[in-house]
């Protein structure tokens, strides 16, 4: 399995960077560089109040250092060097060219600093602050926002002022001997009630018309509701829904820091293939039965409430409006008119 | 008697208002007219995005960038603009045509236009012209 890592281009928000230093990524993006976004695979799994974000960063060559920026639903509890397959076993178990590929042979001020760590020749830093902190910290460190940032770091700070930088050193890389196309795995575990999976933030940066492709596997107890809907013409669409096999579960739980993975659950995998001012949205997940949340999908800002309250109490004032309206005019019609000869 | 004394003086009264209020309104105007126009960038973009000044005419701008990332406005013709899209100055302070506005400053710049026209302003940070930040200076002769 381990096989597979090379030949397969498996990341959350990589990046080739191409020629000379260049600081690049799902989020930021260095002076003058060029940046190319590969197509990218994340694996969020839900189980007991835990979100768990399997993700890897791609060495993508280059001579300086470049970086990413990710939105997280809470703080998490750890930052660390992910599984080695994990990924592409859900690749494996999710594509059906691949099965027929490998066939049967295969079995199977700035803002606040909460965390630092260092994988291989990344460093992470989970930062807390507003849009203003975060521009701040990036502008402290060396990385340049690009001109959507504004806006789509606000569309996040509102919800979950919670950033995960990763800086990638491209040096301290070659010196480790990492060649173009290795990844380093990243596992994040987030205790949060509502587990969404930021969809927006892989546009940062893009063209309005540039396309965005991604895969994102879930692994939740039970299936689950999503929002936005996978239904294709809204850039989304759900390639796999099915009861995660024993096999693949077993898989998963042998890789490094996979031994939460439960005893059954289910397995959902989006396809995300759409243009960058499509992609306005984030996925909000129900593991429970219940309605994705609307706040989390980032359809309503988390300051105005719920869409049903806010829906609610603008019913209420209309309807109060409307009676003190009709109230006047009864008022005003059922008065006698003021004239001549006519006492008031 | 005494109320009919004093209805007397009540259009004088108002009169003395009424002047009060021209003249501070005139005095209000006059201050409005020197303060600087004020351009604000959020979310990377210009507002306004059309200004207006005339030829020969000092005009004082205040730019403020409410963005937590720093923009440029720059402010010439095509020639200008055209340099400064392969320019490797990475701050301007020396020219009030074209400055540099850190987050969540104020820069304030006077500019005096020779000739009527229309200039562009646009901040020539990588992206952020293609993202939309242009505006234009109609200039009056």
């Amino acid at each position: 399995m381990r096989r597979l890592g090379s030949a397969l281009v498996i990341s959350l928000f990589s990046i080739a960077a191409v020629a000379g230093p260049t600081l690049a990524c799902g989020g930021l993006i260095g002076p003058n560089g060029a940046v190319n976004l590969l197509r990218t695979t994340t694996f969020a799994g839900y189980h007991d109040g835990i979100e768990h974000y399997v993700t890897a960063f791609q060495f993508a060559g280059g001579g300086g250092s470049f970086g990413s920026i990710t939105p997280l639903p809470g703080v998490p509890d750890a930052v660390e060097k992910g599984g080695d397959w994990t990924l592409q076993r859900l690749v494996r178990e999710t594509s059906p060219d691949f099965f027929r590929a490998v066939g049967a042979a295969a079995s199977g001020d700035s803002a606040e600093e909460l965390m630092k760590v260092r994988i291989d020749a990344l460093d992470l830093t989970v930062l807390r602050g507003g849009a203003d902190e975060i521009g701040q910290w990036a502008k402290e460190h060396d990385f340049r926002l690009p001109p959507d940032a504004p806006e789509v770091l606000e569309f996040y700070a509102e919800r979950s002022p919670i950033f995960l930088a990763a800086a990638f050193d491209a040096a301290a890389a070659a010196e480790r001997g990492q060649e173009l196309g290795d990844g380093t795995p990243v596992h994040i575990t987030i205790p949060t009630d509502d587990p969404w999976v930021p969809l927006r933030i892989l546009g940062l940066g893009k063209q309005a018309s540039e396309r965005i492709q991604a895969d994102v596997f879930l692994l939740t107890d039970e299936r689950p509701n999503l929002l936005p809907t996978p239904i294709g013409r809204n850039g989304l669409e759900l390639t796999h829904s099915a009861a995660a096999t024993d096999l693949l579960l077993d898989d998963l739980r042998s890789d490094r820091g996979m031994e939460w993975i439960p005893g059954s659950g289910w397995l959902s995998k989006i396809a995300i293939d759409a243009s960058a001012d499509q992609l306005t949205f984030d996925l909000a997940v129900s593991n429970d039965g219940g309605q994705p949340s609307r706040v989390d999908a980032g359809f309503e800002l988390a300051s105005t409430g719920r869409g049903g309250d806010q829906a609610l109490r603008g019913a209420v004032g209309l309807l109060l409006l409307a009676l003190g309206s009709l109230f006047a005019l009864s008022l005003v019609i059922g008065r006698p008119a003021a004239g001549p000869g006519r006492p008031i | 008697m005494r109320a009919r004394r004093a209805q007397r003086w009540i259009p004088l009264l108002a009169a003395i208002v009424a002047a009060g209020a021209i003249a501070s309104a005139v005095a209000l105007a006059a201050v409005r007219a020197s303060e600087p126009v004020e351009i604000r960038i959020r979310y990377s973009a210009f507002v306004p995005a059309t200004i207006h000044a005339q030829a020969g005419q000092p005009i004082e701008l205040a730019v403020r960038n409410d963005d937590p990332i720093d923009h440029e406005w720059i402010v010439g013709d095509a020639a200008r603009h055209a340099r400064h899209r392969d320019g490797t100055e990475p701050v301007h302070d020396a020219r009030p045509t074209e400055i540099t506005v850190p987050a969540g400053e104020l820069r304030r710049t006077t500019v005096t236009f020779d000739a009527s026209g229309r200039y562009s302003f646009i901040c020539h940070l990588p992206g952020h012209e293609s993202y939309g930040m242009v505006g234009t200076v109609v200039v009056r002769p």
